[in-house]
Order: C-alpha cells, then structure tokens, then sequence
C-alpha cells in the first residue's frame, strides 16, 4: 500500500502527487469484501441476486435486506455497507417520487441511475463528507424495456447486459458472459444466478448466507418484486443439485 | 354617458374563444378562432391561439391572454431542458402535466383553460384539457373558450371513433365556425394544427371561406357592395 504514510489518503478532496484519490478507492475496496451481488438483463426483464452473509446465526431470516424496491418500476441491490446503501435507497426513492410529481410519468430507469450517481458522486467533492463504502445496481422496467445500471462509490454509473460486485464479482462476471442472455427468460435466469451465487460461495471458508432475490420483468407485470417463494425454493435446488455434480465430477 | 366608455378599453386582453381539439386514426388536430379582445373591442382579428411547446406538442389557449402566454412560455422552457436531460422528445403527458402543474399551483392567480394535443412515439395522438381550477382530463376529443358552450351537443353527436384525419379536421373547423357564428368573442379566421407520426401542419381558413350558418351575411369588401347587390338577403340599409 503504498498510499499508507504519505498523507495522501486522509481526505476525499486531496489528490496524490500521480493524480489518485485514495479515500474513493478505500471505498472502492468495502465493496470488494461484501457478498456478492449479481444483476442480469434477461430478454424480458432484469434479475438481481444476493448472497448476503448472516453475522449471528440468531438473526431473523429474510432481516437486513439487500434489495430494495424504489419505485413500482425499478429496485436497487446493494454491495458493501448496508447502512450506507440505505441512505443511498432513500435518495433514490424520493428522486423517484419527485420526478413523478412533476412529470406525471414513472421515472425513466437511465434518469434514476444517472441521480443516483451524482448524489452519491455529491459524496466525494467535500472534505467533511466520506464517499459511500457501497456500489448498487439499478434494475429497472420502463418504456424502453428493461435496463440494468451499476453506479459505483466513485459516482461513476455505466448500462449493463450482467453486472456482479463484491467478493467474488470476477468469477460471477466469468460465469454470466457464459449465459446466452438474449435467450434467457428471466425465469430461466433466476435459476441461472442461483446457480452462480451458490457456486462461489465457499463453504468452508465463507460465512454462511442467505440468496435474496429480486425481479422485474413481463412475469412480474413489470413491478420490481422478491422472486416467488416457491421459485427461489426451485432456484435454490437447482443450485445446490448443480454443485452436487460438479463435487461428483 | 358615452358609448366610447361602456365599451370596457381598458380591460385586460382576454380570448373569449373557441378552441378545439379533436384526436383522430393516427393523431390530432388543434383548432382555433382568432378573436382577442379587450372588453368590447377587438383587439387583434387574426391572433394564433394555437402555441407550440416542442416539435411534437402544441397548446390551445383560452382566457387571459397574458396569464396562457406565460404558462406556455414557462411550459416550453420546462419541456426543453427536459428533452435534454432525457436525450429524447418529451411526451404529450409530460407536457401536459407540467401545464396542469402551474394551472392549478397558481389558480388563484390565473385565468387560463388550456387544450394540450400531440403525438408521441409511445402513445400516440393525444388530447388532454386543463380547465379553470387545473384538472387535467384526457379525452378522444375537448372544447373549451367562451364559444364551447354552443358546441357540446354538437360534438357528442358528430365526434366518431376512428376518423380519418380529413374527416377530423373537417370537423374542427365546422365546429369552430359554428360557435364563432354564435359566439360574439370568437371570430376572425380559423387556424388549425394537424399533429402526427410524419410531423405537423398549419391551415388557416380565412373568413370568407367559412360556411355561412342562420341567418348570417356574406362577407364583403365594401358597403357599396351590399347596397348593388340588393337582393332578400341584403337588407335596405336606409330604408325605414
């Protein structure tokens, strides 16, 4: 690190001599460490997929959630501090609601993204505020059909066809560019992240988790909704049965 | 008293109308009169009461003409830096309610009933009208300015699903004829604005090419006209 000691990395609105803002990239890293979060554009809709790390085991199941709705339309999953997403939720939501007041229209999924991120870019101009230790994906179901959006702690906010973030973003990403997701329905794709999710996970290095799942797409009536009960059951066999094979291999 | 002072001059402008939007198979027209009065005196005789507020989106105004100049002004303003900000033509539902908006946030204020009619991508030709108090209505077809009120039975029973946009525009100016004939705040000429997916079109009908209804007299240039011709319809003017 070699940021460490040299005074450089102390505040969001100081640069490094090589042009660098340490804290962002601090930031950068509290989403590397989270659980996975993985979001995919099917033909007819988005899907979007958590392992969420349980810290005590006397947690309630379905607690912290990781995925939130925003609008009817469109929700967010978020990687690296839950607290911080939230506050980032909450932004989201009102810009939501605002520019539905105004425009009498849902917000249009690229216009939320593109809030979001210089809401939480807002966070990285000011010596008394910190940058979020949190990256999200927007999914979202408009006009335009659906469309998934990353916005990263440093502002930054790109379209994706298959996002990931987090610990094991870099094999999650290898595995969606194996999905023919111009194919895949989002039912199909539900099954598909499960899979992906499932099979990163180390068990025995890893804390246990819970695979929280959402949706928006032709089969949800273009709501953003939790995955069906009983197909997140479904998806979590399917899982599970694939890892199986592949330890019998 | 002088009858120069019961005429009201110094009152505000104000568009004792008739305005008229009609949606048809593929999109709308937008009619107008052309009347704007202060008081008893007519102000301006061929006044363009039909205002544009993007490529795709026109306003019928009626009421104070200051009050609508301004909120379509303002509305024009809103919808450009929307259509920016999205990188696309905003929709007629956008701008609709952005007229709503300052309609009924400022209705203490204004005087302003408003026809909004255009075509988009996603939902076609349409017509919204946003009356006094700032309601927004979508309708297949509005009226609305002082001259509407002769209209309403006559557009219930001539208004059809489904015509074509000769048929609609036919329509429009019969009814604007029909209420400036009635009316005495609307007259002048009829201006109409056609909107659909291949874009837009102004006609304008001069007076003289309106139908004639009841008993009304041909237009003519000159008064020594009316008195050559004779004829029943021509009454004497000298005469009792």
């Amino acid at each position: 690190m070699s940021s460490i000691g040299t005074g450089y990395d102390l505040s969001v609105t100081t640069y490094s001599p090589d042009g660098r803002l340490f804290q962002i990239e601090y930031a950068a890293k509290a989403v590397d460490n989270s659980g996975t979060v993985i979001g995919i554009k099917c033909k007819d809709g988005i899907v979007m997929g958590v392992e969420k790390l349980i810290a005590s085991k006397m947690l309630l199941a379905g607690s912290n959630r990781r995925i939130h709705s925003v609008h009817r339309h469109s929700g967010m999953a978020v990687a690296g501090l839950a607290a911080d997403g939230r506050q980032i939720v909450t932004r989201a939501k009102s810009e939501a609601t605002n520019y539905e007041r105004i425009y009498g229209e849902p917000i249009p999924v690229k216009e939320l993204a593109d809030r979001v991120a210089s809401y939480v870019h807002l966070c990285t101009l000011y010596w008394w505020l910190r940058p979020f230790g949190c990256g999200v994906l927007v999914g979202g179901y408009d006009r335009d059909g659906p469309q998934l959006y990353m916005v990263e702690p440093s502002g930054i906010s790109y379209r994706y066809f298959g996002a990931a973030l987090g610990k094991g973003r870099q094999a999650a990403k290898t595995e969606i560019e194996k999905l023919k997701l111009s194919e895949l329905t989002c039912r199909q794709g539900v099954i598909e992240v499960a899979k992906i999710i499932y099979g990163i996970h180390d068990e025995a290095k890893d804390k246990a988790f819970e695979l929280e799942m959402s949706w928006v797409c032709e089969e949800s009536d273009r709501q953003h909704q939790k995955v069906p009960d009983d197909l997140l059951e479904q998806a979590k066999e399917a899982a599970k049965a694939a890892l199986e094979e592949m330890d019998a291999d | 008293m002088d009858p120069l002072h019961d005429m009201n001059l110094d009152a505000p402008h104000s568009m004792g109308t008739t305005i008229i939007g009609v949606s048809y198979d593929g999109g709308v027209v937008l009619g107008a009169d052309s009347r704007t009065s202060t008081g008893m005196y007519v102000a301006n005789r061929a006044s363009d009461k039909i205002t544009q507020l993007t490529e795709n989106v026109y306003v019928c105004r009626s009421g104070s003409a200051a009050d609508t100049q301004v909120v379509s002004d303002y509305v024009r303003y809103f919808l450009h830096q929307h259509t920016i900000q999205l990188g696309q033509p905003s929709t007629v539902k956008v701008a609709a309610n952005l007229i709503r908006m300052l309609s009924y946030q400022n209705k203490n204020m204004l005087q302003a009933g408003l026809i909004v009619g255009g075509w988009d991508k996603y939902d076609g030709g349409q017509i919204y009208s946003v009356p006094l108090g700032g309601t927004i209505l979508k309708q297949p077809f509005a009226i609305g300015g002082s001259g509407s009120s002769y209209l309403y039975g006559f557009m219930d029973q001539a208004w059809k699903e489904g015509m074509s946009k000769d048929e609609a525009e036919k329509l429009v100016v019969k009814a604007a004829s029909l209420a400036m004939a009635r009316d005495g705040a609307s007259g002048g000429v009829i201006r109409t604005v056609i909107i659909n997916a291949d874009g837009v079109t102004r006609n304008f009908y001069p007076g003289d090419t309106h139908p004639l209804w009841h008993d009304e007299l041909e237009a003519q240039n000159s008064l020594l006209d009316v008195l050559s011709s004779g004829g029943a319809a021509c009454p004497e003017p000298m005469s009792t």
